[in-house]
């Protein structure tokens, strides 16, 4: 088992045909991932990578039963992209594609909530969700890790593939890339909460950077209501106030949003933070050692 | 992006906001003519990207031309919280009745948009808003519904707006709505709008944050940049569509993934504080998850410009780009370099992990690269980084 994305997934592309799109619809079949099938409006009815193109999110499930989206169409059309998987009532729609203006991923949000949230958006900005061995919807690299009993769950795509990496030979239940921009989907708690509740998860690998509270909003969650346990990594302690690193969500902005206030936040609840990613490496190694 | 005041001001202006009557000048000479023209009294305003302006004496009324020439002289090149103000706005004195505070701004934690408004405006809003938070409210907006006039003014009653100042404070508003959404703004705060001894309301102050990631929809938005003030190197970088920030130390960074490099310079500042002289980061740079050869190359250039810069560190994690692929991109970069008679002569800590690691180890280890330093984790490449800057400093 695994969290939100299993062997029996079904997914499908939107902008399947473009380039970043065919590469890693490519990659996702390579991994064994399901993939079924593609939408783009304009090349409905063709075949590509020897999978068909529908015009419609909606068309595409109806013909391929997928149940998940990964989404590589570009900033100026991932608003109208988003709407249409949530128009279509998918259950899961990952948005890979980074760039997004913040106007469009608050009204894509509003517009999933007003429709009633049924359906999980992961991103955007983000790397995706791979369940090891089951699954891949995004653009993890699936070769580095291998299936186990770890959750993880990050806002960087590449510290993602460290940890899954450095802790190879326990491997991962699931790891999924929330997306490091002011505005997400899925966010820490969920997935905190998901892991909590997979009886295929025994331990949880959650990996923070500066900007916003998401992480002591996580703490907080973790308090009530996660039992197992949980290590974390924040990036950015010695990022300056003001200056935007990378994600257009990590930016110190006064006294808020610091890395060090993420510590100490996760750390009171019990969590323990590493200082590096190979020291959270360790800590989650002795963690399931000790098992 | 932060806009000043002015180009704040302009904007509003252009969706029909009433504001004061302003002119920029970025010299007394200016202040002078602008004084004039204007007539009566002014104020003369320091332009820069920071709050707290008027407390650090940055804002002056002046009776006069003369008297204007006076305060802009105290106030041009007067430093700000770190910022050197350049050039000052020059506008026509208010007459104040009543000082209000309103914003529009992106609610991170909650997903939605905010409006907070309040009666007590000023410049103690921020104490207000401390010490007695209930005079101040907080009403979230939906992306989806937006605001009307009738919303616009339901947002003015809850934040304690007295009856006379209603219908003025509503349209400018629903007007600063239509601002924030379409210039994709993140932040338009007007503190304070005031209401005028003559009944008008007006915006007196204008904050602007506008979201570079709009760009390929607002052309105009890159004309209000602040060139002057860019870092040169960050200017270049920028060029070249590279994600890079100047930082104070020298130890040049460059990484894929903005976790990763954000985390190494953490690695780094960590490692450093063992060595002489404290070596740091001098540079965030995330190359992106392809870590090509002319990107390789193009970071390589950018940071070996960087006269601070005594050692690199290249921490790469191999995942959809495999390591032998960056490998073969550092050593495509340094041909490149040297074919351009930018040979590296800095010493150089690579580090690469993840897939394809051992090949991509062996084939930068076979390029026999000059001052190539091969270190197998981030841990013990940061601390060699740090100490090969330590010995060149």
């Amino acid at each position: 088992m695994a969290i939100w994305l299993t062997e029996n997934s079904k997914i499908i592309v939107q902008g399947m045909t473009g380039g970043e799109g065919t590469k890693h619809t490519r990659r996702m079949l390579a991994s064994g991932a399901k993939v079924v099938g593609g939408v783009n409006a304009r090349k409905a009815g063709i075949t590509h990578e020897g999978l068909p193109v529908f015009g419609t999110v909606k068309e595409a499930m109806e013909q391929t039963g997928a149940d998940v989206s990964v989404v590589f169409v570009p900033p100026a059309h991932t608003k109208a992209a988003v709407k249409e998987a949530v128009d279509a009532e998918i259950p899961l729609c990952v948005v890979i594609t980074e760039g997004i203006p913040v106007h469009d991923s608050t009204e894509f949000w509003a517009y999933a909530v007003a429709k009633g949230n049924k359906t999980r958006i992961i991103g955007p900005n983000c790397p995706g969700i791979a369940s090891p061995g089951a699954s891949n919807a995004g653009i993890i690299p699936a070769d580095i890790t291998t299936a186990g009993r770890i959750g993880l769950v990050s806002k960087s795509g590449t510290l993602t593939y460290q940890l899954m990496y450095e802790l190879r030979d326990f491997g991962f239940s699931t790891a999924v890339g929330i997306g490091g921009d002011p505005v997400i989907g899925t966010t820490h708690i969920d997935a905190l909460q998901a892991f909590q509740d997979d009886p295929d998860t025994d331990a949880i690998v959650m990996i923070g950077e500066i900007g916003g509270d998401a992480e002591e909003r996580a703490a907080a969650y973790i308090e009530q209501h996660v039992t197992k346990p949980v290590v974390a990594y924040v990036a950015g302690f010695t990022a300056p106030e003001g200056k935007t690193m990378g994600h257009a969500g990590a930016i110190v902005s006064g006294s808020a949003g610091t890395a060090q206030a993420k510590k100490e936040a996760l750390e009171k609840v019990g969590v323990r933070v590493g200082k590096t990613p190979s020291e959270t490496a360790r800590l989650m190694r002795e963690i399931m050692q000790s098992r | 992006m932060d806009l000043f005041e002015h180009q704040a001001k302009e904007l509003f202006a252009d969706y029909g906001i009433p504001v004061p009557r302003g002119i920029v000048a970025n010299t007394v000479e200016e202040v002078r003519a602008a004084a004039e023209e204007l007539t009566g009294r002014v104020v003369v305003k320091a332009q820069v990207k920071t709050g707290g302006r008027g407390k650090a004496g940055g804002v002056k009324v002046a009776d006069d031309a003369a008297d204007a020439v006076e305060k802009a002289t105290a106030i041009l090149g007067m430093d700000i919280k770190g910022h050197t103000v350049h050039k000052v706005l020059v506008e026509e004195a208010s007459a104040i009745a009543e000082e209000y505070y309103f914003s529009f701004l992106l609610d991170r934690a909650n997903r939605t948009f905010l409006a907070i408004c309040s009666a007590a405006g000023g410049m103690d809003i921020e104490e207000v808003a401390h010490s007695t938070p209930e005079k101040v409210a907080k009403v979230p907006v939906s992306a989806l519904d937006g605001i009307d006039r009738a919303k616009a003014r339901e947002i003015a009653v809850a934040g304690g707006l007295p009856e006379k100042s209603l219908d003025g404070a509503a349209e400018l508003i629903e007007k600063l709505w239509h601002c924030f959404v379409d210039e994709d703004a993140t932040l338009v705060e007007v503190n304070p709008m005031i209401l005028s001894a003559d009944g008008q309301v007006k915006a007196l102050d204008g904050k602007v944050t506008l979201d570079e990631n709009a760009g390929f929809r607002q052309a105009d938005h890159e004309a209000l940049a602040d060139k002057a003030a860019e870092d040169p190197l960050e200017a270049k970088a920028k060029e070249k569509d590279l994600n890079y920030v100047k930082l104070d130390g020298n130890v040049g960074i460059i990484g894929n993934g903005a976790g990763l490099v954000m985390s190494t310079l953490d690695v780094v500042a960590y490692a450093g504080e063992a060595y002489p002289g404290k070596p740091s980061p001098a540079n965030f740079l995330d190359i992106g998850g392809g870590a090509s050869a002319e990107v390789m190359a193009a970071g390589l250039e950018i940071i070996l410009s960087d006269p601070s810069v005594k050692s690199i560190f290249v921490n790469v994690f191999g995942g959809i780009t495999a390591c032998d692929a960056v490998a073969n991109g550092i050593v495509s970069a340094f041909k490149l370099l040297e074919s351009r008679g930018e040979a590296v002569t800095h010493p150089l800590v690579v580090r690469l992990d993840g897939n394809n690691a051992l090949l991509g180890r062996q084939i930068l280890a076979d390029a026999a690269l000059p001052r190539v330093e091969l270190v197998d984790t981030m841990d013990d490449a940061a601390k060699r980084a740090a100490e090969l800057a330590a010995v060149g400093a």
